[in-house]
């Protein structure tokens, strides 16, 4: 254990260190960014061959009672909003199924690598609100963060697995790229200016995954033929896993169900 | 006891108006972690890239707590350097300077806090070095006092345990008790060590306000009427302490930090310091105020004055 002289010198000094320091990173030696070595690629995918798994997160039980977000504390909040928000973490459809409920080809791909897509995924901060709630994107994959708001957001994701970061963004200000380099299920975002706002971002080493939309359906496509794991994530209910076989050219449907 | 014609009441009355802004820091500092906004401002030292930025949201609650704190600093300042120009004791003198360099330490940790994205350890670091920051004003403030520099020569203490001996440990034990809140508010330790803890707390306390009332002579209304007060501190703490625990079983899984939350838990943190604070003075006079019965007799030409 390092024992530090206690005189004068060393706080100041540490506050002048501290001062230039940039805002808001752990680090670098304490998370790498280098993703792990790809092991040797297996047999490619014949798109003639390729299945997708289809389906539906279904709820039982009586849904939680709405509850209302209150944005008073910040005025511009309140004006963008001119009906009630409610929180996102239980959204129940109207044919009793769950909306985003992030679902993902857990296991049975192997040892293949597939290469992030170009293009970014969008998270938008709009009236105060993280749209979409729930998002996916592939480990290396950029990440497009707007403030589309007249107010300050500082945009603050809490993994594990990856690099944590706190970064302000005012009004009008550019979008920010991020990416995070390891898979992880799932990484929770908040704003610590409006402590109401809250994401979660699925970070995934393959491009089958969906988010569950206003009818709890999902469709995974362009699966190789073989024995999967399917799971679905909710914010409230934790996870479930599913396994399930794809022929060639098969379509499978895979249901979850959550109850309450 | 000759009066240094440099000291003047009105030290005392800045020691107390340091002190008080620190209380003030210390409920500023529990009402950002009741917001959750530790990290509403993502740089340090300036705020946004300037000194005062837009305060909404969580940028009232942080800001706000580092404009206390600076204020906070600038009293420390002006108060070390006071006390150093005016002050002839010299132990006075270096409780000031070690107030002072507490203050800055509490900068740095702050700043860290920010930096380094709420590492635990800092978190709880920060939140102890600010009670002990606050023992330290409260003393100023009392060995500043006219009523201490006028104290008589001590009467007997208690036999025993020592009344004296008594209160310290009962001071020690309600820090270690903010030590082990201060780590179960920031999720370094569960909930266990903090309730067990309180009920040694709470028996500490109870022991000192029974000797108080029971044992010591009338003549030591101060400490009485103080241990008393530090009895009703610690009964408000508990119901607080209690109040805060089902206030957290009823909002978990809220969406947002709720005010009738925030409002429990700062306000046990508030009385906390509070509780720490009597137990000091109650410490600090009886050390100054009470001697072992032999020592007590070798300073008093009057036998009328010990506790026989």
């Amino acid at each position: 254990m390092m024992r530090y002289k206690l005189n004068w010198l060393v706080p100041l000094l540490l506050t002048v260190s501290l001062a230039g320091c940039s805002g808001g990173n752990k680090p670098a030696e304490e998370t790498s960014n280098a993703p792990a070595t790809p092991a040797a690629p297996a047999a490619a995918i014949d798109p003639a061959t390729v299945g997708e798994v289809t389906g539906q997160v279904s709820f039982d039980g009586q849904a939680p009672a709405k509850v209302r977000i209150h944005m008073d504390a910040v005025p511009a909040c309140t004006e963008a909003n001119k009906e009630a928000v409610f929180s996102e973490e239980v959204v129940v459809n109207d044919n009793k199924t769950l909306r985003n409920v992030f679902v993902y080809v857990k296991e049975g791909l192997g040892n293949r690598t597939f290469p992030p897509p170009s293009e970014p995924v969008l998270i938008d901060q709009k009236g105060c609100w993280y749209h979409p709630h729930v998002l996916g994107v592939m480990a290396g994959q950029k990440l497009d963060i707007k403030n589309s708001d007249p107010t300050n957001h500082n945009i603050h994701p809490m993994p594990s697995q990856n690099r944590e970061f706190n970064q302000s963004q005012p009004p009008g200000a550019a979008d920010l790229m991020q990416d995070f380099a390891r898979p992880e299920v799932m990484i929770p975002v908040k704003c610590n200016v409006h402590p109401w706002m809250k994401a979660y971002i699925g970070v995934v080493a393959n491009p089958f995954f969906a988010v569950t939309d206003d009818k709890g359906s999902f469709t995974l496509k362009g699966l190789p033929p073989g024995d999967y794991t399917i799971e679905a994530w909710q914010e409230k209910y934790g996870t479930q896993d599913q396994k399930v076989t794809v022929g060639p050219k098969e379509s499978k449907t895979v249901t979850f169900n959550f109850k309450g | 006891m000759k009066e240094n014609p440099r000291e003047s009441p009105w030290l005392h009355r800045f020691s107390i108006l340091t002190a008080g802004a620190t209380f003030l820091l210390i409920i500023a500092g529990a009402l950002v972690v009741g917001h959750q906004a530790g990290l509403a401002v993502p740089d340090w030292p300036l705020s946004y890239g300037t000194l005062m930025p837009k305060m909404e949201g969580g940028v009232f609650y942080e800001h706000g707590h580092r404009l206390i704190a600076a204020l906070v600093a600038t009293l420390m300042t002006v108060l070390a350097v006071w006390l150093w120009r005016a002050e002839r004791r010299k132990w006075v003198r270096i409780l000031g300077l070690a107030a002072l360099l507490a203050v800055i330490a509490q900068a740095v940790l702050g700043g860290i806090t920010v930096l380094y994205l709420l590492p635990i350890p800092i978190l709880v670091g920060h939140a102890c070095l600010a009670q002990l920051f606050f023992c330290m004003t409260v003393s100023l403030a009392l060995v500043t006092s006219p009523g201490w520099n006028s104290l008589d020569e001590p009467a007997e203490d208690l036999c025993c345990p020592a009344f004296r001996h008594v209160a310290f440990v009962t001071t020690a034990a309600i820090f270690i008790q903010l030590v082990l809140g201060a780590a179960r508010r920031h999720k370094a330790l569960g909930l266990i060590p903090h309730v067990v803890w309180a009920g040694a707390v709470s028996i500490m306390v109870l022991w000192l306000v029974y000797l108080a009332l029971n044992k010591l002579p009338p003549i030591q209304k101060t400490l009485r009427n103080l241990s008393f007060m530090a009895g009703v501190l610690l009964a408000l703490q508990l119901a607080l302490g209690f109040g805060s625990y089902r206030m957290r079983l009823v909002s978990d899984g809220a969406p947002q930090p709720e005010l009738p939350m925030i409002f429990i838990t700062t306000a046990h943190v508030a009385v906390g310091a509070l509780l720490l604070a009597a137990g000091l003075i109650v410490t600090l006079l009886a050390y100054r105020k009470l001697a072992a019965p032999g020592a007590a007799l070798s300073f008093n030409q009057s036998p009328q004055k010990t506790m026989a």
